[in-house]
């Protein structure tokens, strides 16, 4: 078996992006996952955001780690570089590349294994560094790939297809985010891109570390009754509580909004994120306040989503290592190299 | 009264660990240096920060070598919990400094050297107010009344204190007075312990003295590395501590403060490791160093840099193991576990540099060589190379030197191919083109640890596999010829019997064989530089009868892949293994030697 080629056709009138792409071009190889998998849904919103966003594929790297949803990488953007990493370590290799250029656009996609047991700790680390890139979580509360294991996502009392049912506390990506140093936190469902499609566009926009915990319910280990990541029970206790919408520097008409319904948000781009459906005053800005609410909707088993947190003033990795502007992988040699002069000067120190 | 013994002895001092006694070693040495007289420093320490014993060797070596002697002649004895075997340690004839302030009459019982009793403590409570630089300034007293004993110019001394203390020259003036108390008192009560005595040479001229680490961090910047990631572990750290330090002299701009460089200081080895991939595969020049421990814990992702042919330098400097081990010991440990690692086939290029002078020289080479064939590269240092200062010729560069970026496609490049392929063996040399993200849509291909075949596809097709795993293989083959070559020194006469050695085995090979020499025993030597091993070093053994590999582990790792990689009879190659984490001395190699080839010879 070698990997599927799917057949480009382009349609009369298609609409076309900026660039004067269609959607199309966005697309990647043939998904091998299963038929209704949540990832599937969450890959063909990513690619249309990047088409709406107008990024050139090749000015986009798409990084993963290893499991259904790390697969998925191969799966959009094929004009893009993608690298499939090894299990858990995505987050390394993400901060090391854009170390190297850190004018492209970077998304990575993980599992809730990928991301909370096995990489915990590179995932922590990255969002401390405030890398800038955005990460997608695709959080099915199993590992998929070795068949149903119970994920450090599991809910408390969910159980597993053959009955087991989960006793330790999950780990929660979203409220890990804002206590490491997350600067734009946010949970999505697959089931809902009208919510997700923007929150991914405001995602890449963000300069720093952008989080999105996006349900995706696997449908072979983790889709019965029982489950609390199926797509039934996301349905039940969806809460879409604040909705972003992404609006590019050359959109920023007047567009009429009463105050308290909406909130601009500045991003360095030019653009901004208008935030929709605040509940009574809660403002994503305030990281205490995104804790507290995580917290009351935990225990009324509320999924809570949309944009939690966000914070443009925090300087992304880039900026906290005083790298000059120019990526350094295009610094030319003879700019790094001090010279055989220097060398013996150096060496007066030797003797 | 018999002679004095000029420019051929070895000092030791004993000392308790964080009294601040590396200064005054490093001071006592860069006299002698300065005297042009050669010298060879070894640091003994313990894992700890405060407490333990540590010992600090000085041969002063008129004739060059560079390995330790495997005797001592004056003992600097500081620490009463080691003196019984510091004592026990000292040549016949040698001389025991110690400080008298406690007398320890049970010295006498050893007839055969001099006891030369200093009240250091004394005189320097007696001197200083501060009690921390009570301590110190012992350490500086015990410097003045060595160098009275071996006639070390004064003037030397007190030019380099000056240098040292240029920015607080208010302790110039204390570490004056602190030499002057030792150096006075042993003129005074030992008049005639003329024993050992240094006499000012030439033959330093054109040399520095410089450890391993700092060199490789040099080399990593005369390499144009512009980003690094590391988790501390002894003995790398001072690597990355060179580099960050260079890279703020040299890679800061001036007006903006903007940095040329990036180093990060990653959460574990993995993470380096990783970080390292994601740089190079973006096309910046990196590495990583390391020691043992953390050679393990990359191991993952090294097998995902072979198999996903992306660049990475590693420097593993060895320490002692299994497990923690000895972590301030040196052994040559890792050869094995760094020429394969990862699970799976795989097979990476090692270099074995021997002196701080080729760790400079190989972090250039490695740097080229990760890029030119895309895979893993490591330097294969050690703590005896990596953490002490060696009497080097002065680093040289050439301005002419260009970077070998290896085989990377440019947008320009990329408009007169018709379709790329990653892992396509386009030149018929197996090494396929790449391209960095971001540079054309063209260029774009996917990059992936599990099976792929020559287009870059996703494959588990047998077929499809073996070929690029076989191209794999042909690829880290071809870049035997591509690495430092072997260095082979020829016996007076003809023999056919032979060394093999490497990396800081050096020194000690190279004294043994010439004493050897001069007792009529007649060896060929070869220094392997590079793994794969050069078809010379094949052809090498096939010329002699017998090849002793020397080596400092406990299991003959080289000559475990001297037999895998050559077509060599498993009896020809006879170990002799040093693993008892003491940097090797020629005795050792001699007495291991003579007692097989008698052996061989009576057998
Ligand atoms: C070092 C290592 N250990 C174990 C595995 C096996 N493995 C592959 S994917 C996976 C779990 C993936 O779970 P998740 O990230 O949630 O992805 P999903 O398939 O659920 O989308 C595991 C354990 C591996 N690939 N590497
Ligand atoms: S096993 Fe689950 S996660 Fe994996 S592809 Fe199938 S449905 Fe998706
Ligand atoms: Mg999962």
């Amino acid at each position: 078996m070698t990997s599927f080629v799917k057949p480009f056709i382009r349609r009369k009138n298609e609409p076309t992006n900026d660039l004067g792409l269609v959607r199309a071009d966005y697309d990647g190889a043939m998904s091998t996952l299963c038929a209704g998998c949540g990832h599937d849904s969450v890959t063909a919103t990513m690619a249309r955001a990047f088409f709406e966003l107008s990024i050139e594929p090749h000015m986009a790297v798409k990084v993963s780690g290893i499991g259904c949803s790390s697969k998925t990488t191969a799966y959009f953007l094929r004009e893009s570089h993608g690298i499939n990493t090894v299990h858990g370590r995505m987050p390394s290799v993400a901060t090391g590349a854009i170390a190297a250029n850190h004018q492209l656009a970077y998304i990575g996609v993980s599992g809730d294994g990928d991301s909370l047991s096995i990489g915990l700790g590179q995932f922590v680390h990255a969002m401390r560094r405030n890398v800038n890139m955005l990460y997608v979580l695709e959080n099915n509360g199993v590992y998929g790939l070795t068949k149903g294991q119970f994920s450090a996502a599991a809910d408390i009392g969910s159980t597993a297809k053959k009955g087991a049912v989960n006793e330790l506390p999950p780990i929660d990506p979203v409220s890990l985010a804002l206590s490491v140093g997350a600067t734009f936190v946010a949970r999505g469902f697959s089931g809902d891109r009208d919510q997700l499609l923007p929150l991914i566009k405001a995602g890449l926009k963000h300069k720093g570390f952008g989080l999105i915990d996006v349900i995706s319910p696997c449908v072979s280990f983790n889709d019965h009754k029982g489950s609390t990541k199926s797509y039934a029970h996301a349905y039940k206790y969806y809460n879409p509580a604040i909705h972003a919408d992404y609006v590019p520097p050359s959109q920023q008409i007047k567009a009429a909004y009463a105050a308290g319904e909406v909130m601009p948000v500045k991003l360095h781009d030019g653009g901004e994120i208008r935030l929709r459906k605040l509940e009574n005053g809660y403002d994503p800005r305030d990281r205490a306040a995104a804790i507290g609410k995580l917290f009351e909707s935990g225990e009324s088993s509320e999924i809570i989503t949309g944009l939690l947190y966000i914070n443009e003033d925090h300087k992304d990795m880039h900026d906290m290592a005083r790298m000059e502007d120019r990526p350094l992988n295009q610094i030319p040699y003879a700019e790094l190299n001090p010279g055989a002069a220097k060398l013996k000067e150096l060496q007066k120190g030797f003797r | 009264m018999s002679k004095i013994r000029v420019n051929d002895f070895t000092i030791k001092v004993g000392n308790v660990n964080g009294t601040g006694s590396a200064s005054a070693n490093a001071l006592l040495m860069k006299i002698i240096f300065r005297m042009g007289v050669p010298v060879v420093g070894k640091n003994i320490f313990p894992s700890n920060i405060q407490g333990l014993p540590t010992w600090y060797e000085i041969r002063v070596t008129e004739q060059g070598y560079r390995g330790r002697s495997g005797d001592v002649d004056i003992m600097v004895a500081m620490n009463p919990d080691s003196y019984k075997r510091d004592l026990a340690e000292l040549s016949p004839g040698g001389i025991l400094l110690y400080d008298d302030t406690w007398p320890r009459p049970h010295f006498l019982t050893r007839s055969d050297i001099t006891v030369i009793g200093v009240p250091l403590a004394r005189m320097c409570n007696g001197a200083f107010k501060v009690a921390r630089s009570r301590i110190l300034m012992k350490n500086v007293a015990y410097v003045g009344a060595v160098a009275a004993l071996l006639d070390l110019d004064l003037d030397i001394l007190h030019t380099l204190l000056r240098e040292i203390f240029a920015a607080k020259p208010k302790l110039i003036d204390l570490n004056l007075q602190a030499v002057a108390l030792g150096y006075d008192y042993v003129k005074q009560h030992y008049p005639d312990s003329n024993k050992f005595k240094v006499k000012t040479r030439n033959l330093t001229k054109d040399k520095v003295m410089i450890d391993g680490n700092t060199a490789a961090g040099l080399g990593c910047v005369y390499g144009g590395a512009t980003f690094g990631a590391w988790y501390p572990i002894t003995p790398s750290t001072s690597l990355m501590d060179a580099f960050v330090t260079y890279c703020k002299q040299l890679r800061i701009h001036p007006e903006t403060g903007k940095h040329k460089y990036c180093i990060i200081q990653a959460e574990d080895e993995l993470a380096a490791a990783g970080m390292i991939i994601g740089a190079a595969w973006n096309g910046a020049r990196c590495f990583t160093p390391t020691s043992g421990p953390g050679i393990s814990l990359m191991s993952e992702f090294i097998g995902f840099a072979y198999y996903a042919e992306i660049p990475m330098v590693l420097f593993d400097i060895q320490r002692t193991g299994p497990s923690t081990g000895m972590p301030t010991r040196t052994q040559q440990c890792d050869i094995q576990l760094c020429a394969t690692a990862s699970h799976g086939d795989t097979a990476h290029i090692l270099l074995f540099p021997a002196d701080p002078g080729e760790c400079f020289d190989m972090a250039v080479n490695a740097l080229d060589l990760a890029e030119r064939f895309q895979t893993p590269v490591f330097v294969l240092s050690d703590i005896d190379i990596g953490m002490n200062d060696w009497m080097t010729d002065e680093l040289t560069w050439d301005d002419s030197y260009i970077p070998d970026r290896g085989k990377v496609l440019s947008s320009e490049d990329l408009k007169s191919v018709d379709k790329f392929h990653r892992y396509l063996d386009v030149d018929g040399d197996h090494i396929p083109y790449r391209t960095i993200p971001g540079t054309d849509p063209k260029g774009a291909y996917f990059t992936r640890g599990s099976g792929h075949n020559k287009f870059g596809g996703y494959t588990e097709d047998g077929a499809e596999y073996k070929e690029v795993v076989d191209r794999l293989k042909a690829k880290w083959k071809s870049a035997a010829e591509k690495l430092p070559t072997p260095i082979v020194r020829r016996a007076k006469q003809a023999t056919k019997t032979a060394i093999i050695s490497l990396g800081s085995c050096d020194g000690a090979v190279i004294e043994a064989r010439d004493r050897l020499g001069a007792d009529g025993v007649y060896l060929n030597y070869m220094r392997v530089r590079g793994f794969p091993f050069a078809k010379e070093v094949e052809d090498f053994i096939a010329e002699h009868d017998q090849v002793f590999v020397i080596e400092q582990n406990r299991d003959a790792q080289l000559l475990g892949l001297l037999l895998s990689e050559t077509n060599t009879p498993r009896d020809k190659l006879i170990p002799l293994l040093h693993y008892s984490g003491e940097p090797l001395d020629y005795k050792f190699v001699r007495g291991a030697l003579s007692e097989a080839l008698n052996l061989r010879k009576t057998a």
